[in-house]
């Protein structure tokens, strides 16, 4: 449907020092249960194609994936017009399972910030050492940005993908947008 | 006169030039000049007057402890009062203006308080302004108002940008001078990662000022090696301009860093707030130089020594012809002889102490010519806005004449006191170094952090080693137990700390006040607080006064509570305490070290938070169509909520009452998006929905939806909203607009810490849909020239709930009402939300469509009586105080709040119930209205009998209504109650049933 | 500002991730309970110079409750265990016990 549009329609911030972008809606499925039984890994596993991430961590392949929530909560992605497959597929694979999945894709906003001094962007508004040597590819982090609740990752070496609420997602951009402004260049990481 | 020398000034650019004005007088500098040393070398040394008396106040220091020149800089947007002159970096076009006076600097009437400084001693607020007590709040604060204060309020909005950034680090060297890099290198030598900053822009602190060699080498290259080897390194940040403002608790630090202050017309934020984690903390803060208290110590002209050989030296700037210096140590030595080596006049070293022989320093000032006069002092100085001359006097006398100079600056030391700022303000205890006559870091009781071990270590002369080896040989220790405790042990070849040489001092004499004997005429003259006007006399009286606690003094004197903190002031400060209650000054003690080290700006803290990003604001799918469409803004929690939808001509009110009407008489559309929505599910979710709501969920059937309340174990109301069942396993509960996220963290609170065995997983699903409420009349017909799915009454009844289509949108339709009218809401996935919101607009525009704000939801709600969270509750309303018996199970055993019901006062009669009120005149009652009872309480106020909840004109009744809580409210009906306004009206209204509007509920009922 | 460590996801974040939650092992005492008890499970708590026991949630990260062993001078934090527990686990107390010989809390020591 040509009707369907995310937070901010794919709004970008380009003349600063990082690069911001919305990148429109991704199928994300909040999937709650016993992480450790097999319906449940199976359940998630199953949709993406890829592994069980360890906690604190996040694998990611395209638009599929499996973040680590909580030791008992992983956010599934999958492409958006995917979503109404895959949470049937999950409801098979946890018929009997004391689990809840849900679709969250639209209640979400997902940035992309990227560029050389997108960790220093990022550094600006999160209170997580994100020097190289401490922030690496593969994890993921539910964090403070600023005001509101966020959760980020490396999606490529100077390229985070940030998750928020759909409600802050004009915050959101504003608030990269602020922290990207030109001339903010902050020059702590090194490597 | 003080002017710029022919030869010197290391740290200037003399090729490039630049101007500034000072009270509107065009001057010049160059690049590298502070404006303190800019304004000396155009014989600006009267910079301010103080703060009480107005007195004349020159420039004393040369760095972060000025307390003198402050001055309003920069204009419009750019404009800050109370910058020191000291730590700004001159640039083209500053501009500044001196500071508290009228109507002119060189002319001021306030120093007319000066005379009358005998009638305004410590404490003078105090015992003058307390009686008569109305004269405190018309005549005395507005007078004091008006004449205190420092620089004036900024009135534009800052045009500059500020952000924040979170660094994590091993080691946190505060400080850049040879002892911050000594330590630095040392720590970064282990491969610990180092971070180093200075809040000048200059490495080196003081040592290239003072001299001495390093490894055989002339300090300077010391310096300069040991920047570059730090630059070359991987594992070391070096910044510069930045200070170390406070020290936190688990190694949390503050570092103030000044972007474009000097060069305000470069690109990017002007501050940056730091905010630093580190494992472990260097404070290589230095010492500050004391002065000495005699009197006349605070006419423009006497300054610190350090600070006079530092404008020769640094910016080749003379601060005076003809120099007499006073000290107690040998250190002031250095002044004499760089005044002297620099061409100037050095008449007379004043030296407070008798000693056997001649120090290395003496016999060189002695060598130059110099006239060093032993166990002598001033007596007093001579002088108005500058100093002309000093009387000299025997230190050990009483202030008798033996001499008088004739000079225009005095340079004077009085020993040199560690910065301990930060090495304290997170606990870090101190002891006394009576050598030195200084307070320094305790190293047995650093300040300690999450391990419960130390994480604070003081280098150099922060740690009270003030010659050049001592300091190298301590900064390198410091820097290497650092780094080792951050598990970064230096190896056995480890480099040792290079061995420096300085030539031999004699020692220090404590030296409190000059001449020893002083009288009480000058002491009354001996300043110790420059800034806020605290003499020797003020102290002293105080103590005489009872105020033994160094804490209390100081608020008694305001000593110390200036701009500057008591940099120069605290420890002669409490050696005159000290010596006037007989005790020694460790008993003394000293006041608190609170963060910030020197004040940091108010944009820096707020960082990025500002403008558009001030705060959160949360917005709907359909915000945009409200913004377009007259949208005037009610915030609800971080949401923004269409108050109304205002047109053109129309007003607020206006738009409210024909939005009320029309949903009553045609169609209204509310965006209800921002009301929470939980998903419940497990095996034990009905058991769990039976302990969170009052009423029964679990016996709620598939398809139908309830209305429920939510109590805190208090048994007070929370929150409401209607329960949908899913399926066996499934709730949906809705909650207020405000308590989605409340709510659902109060779910997660007891699933987690009291009931973890129980099944029960929830989410918050609030925003994943776009709600929209289709209400009045008309609304069955709106949704089925939408078509898609059977919304009769006798498939989808009221209470009912079901998934369909609409228009072509998959949606979930409840049907329920918080207006009293036929009425659907409609959940649609939030990236579809506008597009159902415009189809709805196009099939109600002949059903007399108009979207409604929430001003029109409360007068709907209130016209059937309907409850507010907010409103009607306030955190001690229980549901029982509501009328809402009926949402209370007696059944379930227990439910969050039930006990809490049960308590001896939730069960009295006497509890305010809620009624409707309805005015005699069909006037509006004012909202929060307190109905008045007969007679008085305890303190003389007018007894109450209830109070006003909800307050609303009604276009449907066109009059006005209320409901409240009253004093047995249910039983009263037809009595009416007095409720005086805050405009003087006394209102008068009916007890009556709250619901006004179709009391039968038969227009839902279709 | 403190550092937490959350026993539940395992990051090490600073207080602004957390959220205090007020005194731990506080038991329940709902219907059926006499006044006394009621009383003592709504309203009195304890208010230790020292050691003290304590309930966080890790509101902007995993959003879990957890425990903290904390003490309210030194700020030294001796461990944070799962919120699942009726009492503090013997190691955390021996450990606590080593640094602060004869401490004790509510019923514990």
């Amino acid at each position: 449907m040509s009707n369907i549009v995310s937070a901010l329609n794919n709004k970008a911030y380009a003349d600063g020092i990082a690069e911001v972008r919305e990148i429109g809606l991704q199928g994300m499925i909040t999937l709650r249960g016993d992480l450790a039984s097999s319906a449940v890994k199976s359940a998630a596993t199953s949709v993406t194609g890829v592994k069980m991430p360890a906690p604190g961590h996040a694998n990611s392949d395209g638009q599929h994936g499996i973040c680590w929530m909580s030791p008992d909560e992983l956010l599934v992605l999958c492409p958006y017009d995917a979503v109404a497959d895959t949470l049937e597929k999950m409801g098979k694979s946890l018929a009997k399972a004391h689990a809840l999945y849900v679709d969250v894709s639209d209640a979400r906003a997902v940035f992309e910030l990227s560029g050389p001094h997108a960790r220093e962007v990022l550094a600006k508004l999160v209170p997580v050492d994100l020097s190289p040597a401490a922030f690496t590819s593969g994890m993921f982090r539910r964090s403070r940005m600023a005001q509101i609740p966020a959760a980020f990752w490396l999606h490529a070496p100077d390229s985070f993908r940030i998750v928020t609420f759909r409600s802050n997602a004009q915050y959101a951009f504003d608030l990269l947008k602020v922290a990207a402004q030109p001339g903010s260049e902050v020059g702590y990481f090194k490597g | 006169m003080s002017t710029r020398l022919a030869t010197g000034g290391r740290l200037l650019n003399k090729s490039r030039a630049l101007t500034f004005t000072f009270n509107g007088k065009t001057m010049k500098g160059y690049e590298g000049d502070t404006l303190a040393s800019a304004l000396l070398a155009n014989d600006q040394m009267l910079v301010g007057r103080s703060f009480k008396y107005h007195r004349p106040r020159g420039i004393v220091a040369s760095g972060a402890e000025e307390p003198n020149g402050l001055v309003n800089l920069g204009q419009g947007g750019r404009f800050e009062p109370n910058q020191r002159v000291t730590t700004t970096e001159l640039f083209d076009g500053l501009t500044a203006k001196s500071q508290n006076h009228w109507p002119s600097l060189e002319f001021d009437v306030g120093a007319v308080n000066t005379q009358l400084s005998r009638f305004m001693p410590a404490g003078f607020y105090y015992k003058t302004f307390m009686y008569p007590r109305p004269l405190w709040k018309h005549v005395y604060e507005p007078f004091i108002r008006k004449a205190a204060g420092l620089g004036a309020a900024p009135k534009d909005r800052d045009d500059d940008t500020y952000e924040h950034f979170y660094a994590f680090c091993d080691v946190l060297v505060i400080g850049g001078g040879v002892a911050g890099l000594q330590a630095a290198k040392a720590a970064a030598d282990t491969g610990a990662h180092v971070m180093l900053i200075e809040q000048t822009a200059h490495w080196g602190g003081r040592a290239s000022v003072d001299g001495g060699e390093v490894a055989g080498k002339p300090v300077d290259n010391f310096v300069d090696e040991t920047v570059a080897a730090l630059e070359a390194m991987e594992n070391v940040t070096l910044r510069r301009r930045m200070m170390g403002a406070g020290v936190y608790d688990h190694g949390y630090v503050l570092g103030y860093e000044r972007l474009t202050d000097h060069a305000p017309e470069a690109a990017g934020p002007r501050h940056r707030l730091w905010r630093i984690r580190a494992a472990q903390i260097v404070t290589a803060t230095g010492a500050i130089e004391r002065p000495l208290s005699f009197a006349g110590n605070d006419i423009p002209g006497v300054m610190l020594a350090s600070a006079v050989r530092d404008y020769v030296t640094d910016f080749g700037v003379s601060p005076g012809d003809r120099t007499v210096v006073v000290t107690n140590n040998d250190n002031a030595y250095l002044t004499a002889i760089a005044l002297k080596n620099a061409g100037l006049d050095v008449p007379a070293i004043l030296d407070a102490r008798v000693l056997p022989t001649d120090s290395a320093l003496m016999a060189q000032a002695k060598s130059l010519g110099i006239r060093v006069l032993m166990g002598c002092g001033v007596s007093k100085v001579q002088g108005g806005k500058r100093v002309t001359g000093v009387s000299i006097c025997s230190q050990a006398g009483e202030g008798a004449v033996l001499e008088e100079i004739s000079c225009d600056v005095i340079a004077m030391s009085g020993g040199w006191s560690p910065v301990v700022h930060l090495w304290s303000h997170c606990g870090g205890k101190l002891v006394w170094d009576a050598d030195q006559a200084a307070f320094k870091p305790d190293v047995d009781k650093a300040p300690t952090g999450a391990d419960g071990k130390p994480f604070v270590t003081a280098a150099g002369a922060a740690s009270g080693a003030l010659l050049l080896g001592d300091v190298l040989a301590d900064a390198d220790g410091a820097g290497k137990a650092a780094a080792t405790a951050t598990g970064h042990a230096p190896g056995q070849s480890a480099a040792q700390a290079p061995v420096a040489s300085h030539a031999p001092e004699a020692p220090m004499a404590p030296v409190w006040l000059m001449p020893q004997g002083a009288g009480i005429k000058l002491r009354s003259k001996a300043w110790l607080d420059y800034q806020n006007d605290v003499k020797v006399s003020d102290v002293q009286l105080a103590a005489q006064e009872g105020f033994q606690s160094v804490e209390h003094a100081k608020r008694y004197t305001t000593l110390g509570m200036a701009t500057d903190q008591g940099k120069l002031s605290n420890i002669n400060g409490l050696a005159i305490l000290s010596d006037s209650l007989n005790q020694p000054i460790p008993q003394t003690g000293t006041t608190t070290f609170r963060p910030p080290y020197t004040p940091i700006s108010m944009g820096a803290i707020g960082g990025e938070a500002r403008g558009d990003v001030f705060q959160p604001v949360r917005r709907t799918p359909i915000h945009d169509w409200n913004a377009e469409n007259g949208a005037e803004w009610e915030p609800v929690g971080q949401w923004r909520r269409p108050y109304a939808y205002v047109r053109s001509g129309e007003s607020t009110h206006d738009a409210v009452m024909r939005e009320t009407k029309n949903a009553r008489d045609n169609l209204g559309l509310l965006d209800a998006s921002t009301l929470g929505k939980i998903i419940v599910r497990g095996p034990d979710a009905g058991k769990f929905l039976d302990m969170m709501y009052t009423n029964m969920m679990s016996t709620l059937k598939v398809g139908k939806c309830r209305y429920g309340l939510m109590c805190d174990e208090n048994g007070f109301l929370i929150d409401d909203g209607v329960v949908a069942r899913i399926d066996d396993d499934t709730w949906l509960c809705h909650t207020t607009t405000g308590g989605a996220e409340r709510i659902h963290g109060h779910m997660e609170e007891w699933l987690q810490t009291e009931w973890w065995t129980w099944q029960v997983y929830v989410a918050n699903v609030t925003e994943q849909y776009a709600q929209i409420a289709v209400v009045g009349p008309n609304a069955r017909k709106a949704l089925e020239h939408l078509g898609g799915m059977d919304v009769s009454a006798d498939t989808m009844g009221f209470m009912d709930w079901a998934d369909g289509t609409l228009g072509g949108f998959d949606v979930r339709v409840f049907r329920i009402s918080f207006s009293g009218e036929l009425s659907y809401e409609i959940a649609v996935k939030a990236s579809q939300g506008q597009a159902l919101w415009d189809a709805l607009m196009a099939v109600g525009a002949d059903l007399g469509v108009m979207p409604y704000g929430t001003e029109c939801l409360h007068i709907l709600r209130a016209e059937k009586g309907f409850i507010m969270i907010g409103d009607e509750s306030d955190g001690t309303v229980i549901p029982q105080d509501l009328g809402l018996h009926w949402a209370i199970s007696k059944k379930k055993e227990d439910f969050i709040g039930k006990r809490g019901q049960e308590r001896s006062h939730m069960v009295d009669p006497t509890r305010w119930q809620l009624v409707g009120l309805e005015t005699v005149d069909k006037s509006t009652l004012p909202d929060g209205a307190y109905a008045v009872a007969d007679g008085t309480n305890a303190n003389g106020q007018r007894e109450t009998q209830g109070r006003v909840t909800s307050t609303y004109h009604s276009p449907n009744l066109d009059r006005g209504i209320a409901m409240g809580l009253v004093l047995n409210g249910p039983d009263r009906m037809g009595e009416v109650l007095s409720f005086p306004g805050t405009d003087g009206k006394e209102y008068k209204a009916k007890i009556v049933s709250p619901v006004f509007y179709d009391p039968e509920g038969e227009k839902p009922n279709v | 500002m403190l550092i937490l460590t959350c026993p539940c996801c395992g990051v090490t974040g600073e207080e602004t991730e957390f959220h205090a939650g007020g005194e731990a092992h506080l038991k329940r005492f709902g219907p059926g309970s006499s006044e006394d008890q009621f009383e003592e499970y709504l309203f009195m708590r304890e208010n230790p110079k020292g050691v003290h026991f304590e309930r966080w949630r890790h509101v902007n990260g995993c959003g879990k409750w957890f425990h903290a062993a904390r003490n309210t001078v030194t700020l030294e934090v001796y461990g944070t265990y799962a919120a699942q527990t009726h009492e503090p686990p013997a190691d955390l107390r021996d450990k606590i016990t080593e640094k602060v010989p004869g401490w004790t809390w509510r019923e514990f020591q």
